[in-house]
């Protein structure tokens, strides 16, 4: 990790210029998103809980919906410069930690928060690059707005930059 | 229930009750832990925190701090989550108490089937004395499904209960307590700790206080 890169934390989301680079920490069942601009090298990450805000009572913190969080992290780019038409994506995390059966809606929130982030992105007509997504292991992923690239590290499992 | 916020609704008395709650629970899941391995376990007065979601894994040593975690569902007469969370070197101890301590350990991060049956059980059986006192003091049926073992990265781990509890609230009600096993004199020391959350989804926590008699 460098010196100067932001924490993203669980519910949070943050949007940074070259040289600046954003790391969130432990990504289980919740999904990180990458968005770059390479145009303007503007990138933002966004760490979300759950997939629809709108099927939730309490939504009050944005951060924690894909469809909220995307919204919000996309708005906070263009306030750097960045444009949507020129934006990519790269996601990770969504995995279910314990081998609960599976076929509880409940448990796969994992499964639900992917699905919705793709299809939040199609939606926006942003490319999705690269997906390190499911399984059942926890991922730390930094995303360095120099270049666009996205770190992701597992537990006993080494190092990928994609 | 528009407009309904979690956040405005715990007070002081609510949580005291829970930590009085969480205080007898760990009393005898760490009674059954002393049996099981022969040694005493003490435990340190619970905590019970209102936290940020950002905050979660701060107890237990950071987001990035590895540690083995059970996890029981818990349906019934309540809805939540129950879990049991360790350092890996305390998994070991536990392995080695059952197992033997001259075993090869080939990856810091995996255990075998072995080992993760000792584990699961273990837990099983503490996690299995702590929600029966909780039954007996609040007369709720808990049933607790089969124990879920990962190790992995405390915040990966955490955001099941957190998301759990990210359904109704903008943070997440957690009973932490800890319990530790004693060194004695004779007897080879077992290094191990480790922690109970209990995350009851929202209306089963005003079922248990309501039990209690606190509205």
């Amino acid at each position: 990790m460098l010196a100067g890169m932001i924490v993203v934390g669980m519910a949070d989301l943050n949007a940074v210029k070259a040289p600046g680079s954003l790391t969130t920490l432990g990504l289980g069942s919740c999904v990180g998103v990458a968005l770059y601009d390479a145009r303007v090298k503007v990138g933002g990450l966004a760490h979300f809980m759950l997939p629809d805000s709108k099927q939730i009572q309490n939504n009050s913190n944005i951060a924690k919906f894909a469809d909220t969080a995307i919204a919000q992290l996309i708005k906070d780019m263009e306030r750097l410069g960045a444009s949507r038409m020129n934006m990519k994506a790269k996601i990770a995390g969504g995995a279910q930690m314990f081998a609960f059966n599976a076929t509880n809606d409940n448990l796969r929130i994992g499964d639900r928060n992917v699905e919705a982030t793709l299809r939040l992105l199609r939606q926006y007509n942003i490319p999705l690059m690269a997906q390190e997504t499911g399984a059942n292991f926890g991922r730390t992923v930094e995303l360095y707005a120099d270049d666009g690239r996205f770190v992701i590290k597992a537990v006993g499992r080494g190092v990928k930059i994609v | 229930m528009g407009g309904f916020s979690a956040d405005k609704i715990f007070n002081e008395s609510h949580l005291d009750v829970m930590k009085e709650l969480g205080s007898m629970g760990t009393a005898h899941a760490a009674t059954a832990l002393a049996k099981l391995i022969n040694r005493k376990v003490t435990m340190p007065v619970p905590n019970v925190s209102w936290i940020e979601f950002s905050n979660v894994a701060e107890f237990i040593g950071g987001p990035e701090s590895i540690v083995v975690g059970l996890l029981v569902s818990v349906t019934g007469q309540i809805q939540g989550m129950m879990m049991f969370l360790m350092p890996i070197s305390s998994a070991r101890s536990v392995t080695n108490v059952f197992l033997g301590s001259d075993r090869a350990v080939e990856d810091e991060y995996a255990f075998g089937d072995m080992e993760r049956s000792v584990i699961e059980e273990v837990g099983n059986i503490m996690i299995s004395s702590y929600l029966s006192s909780l039954a007996g003091l609040t007369n709720i049926n808990f049933k607790p499904s089969v124990p879920f073992l990962s190790v992995d990265m405390a915040q990966a781990i955490l955001s099941v209960p957190a998301i759990e509890f990210g359904k109704m609230a903008d943070r997440v009600l957690f009973l932490e307590s800890q319990i530790q096993v004693q060194a004695e004199e004779g007897k080879e020391n077992v290094d191990f700790s480790g922690c109970f959350i209990l995350v009851p989804n929202l209306h089963s926590f005003y079922r248990i206080l309501r039990a209690l008699g606190v509205e």
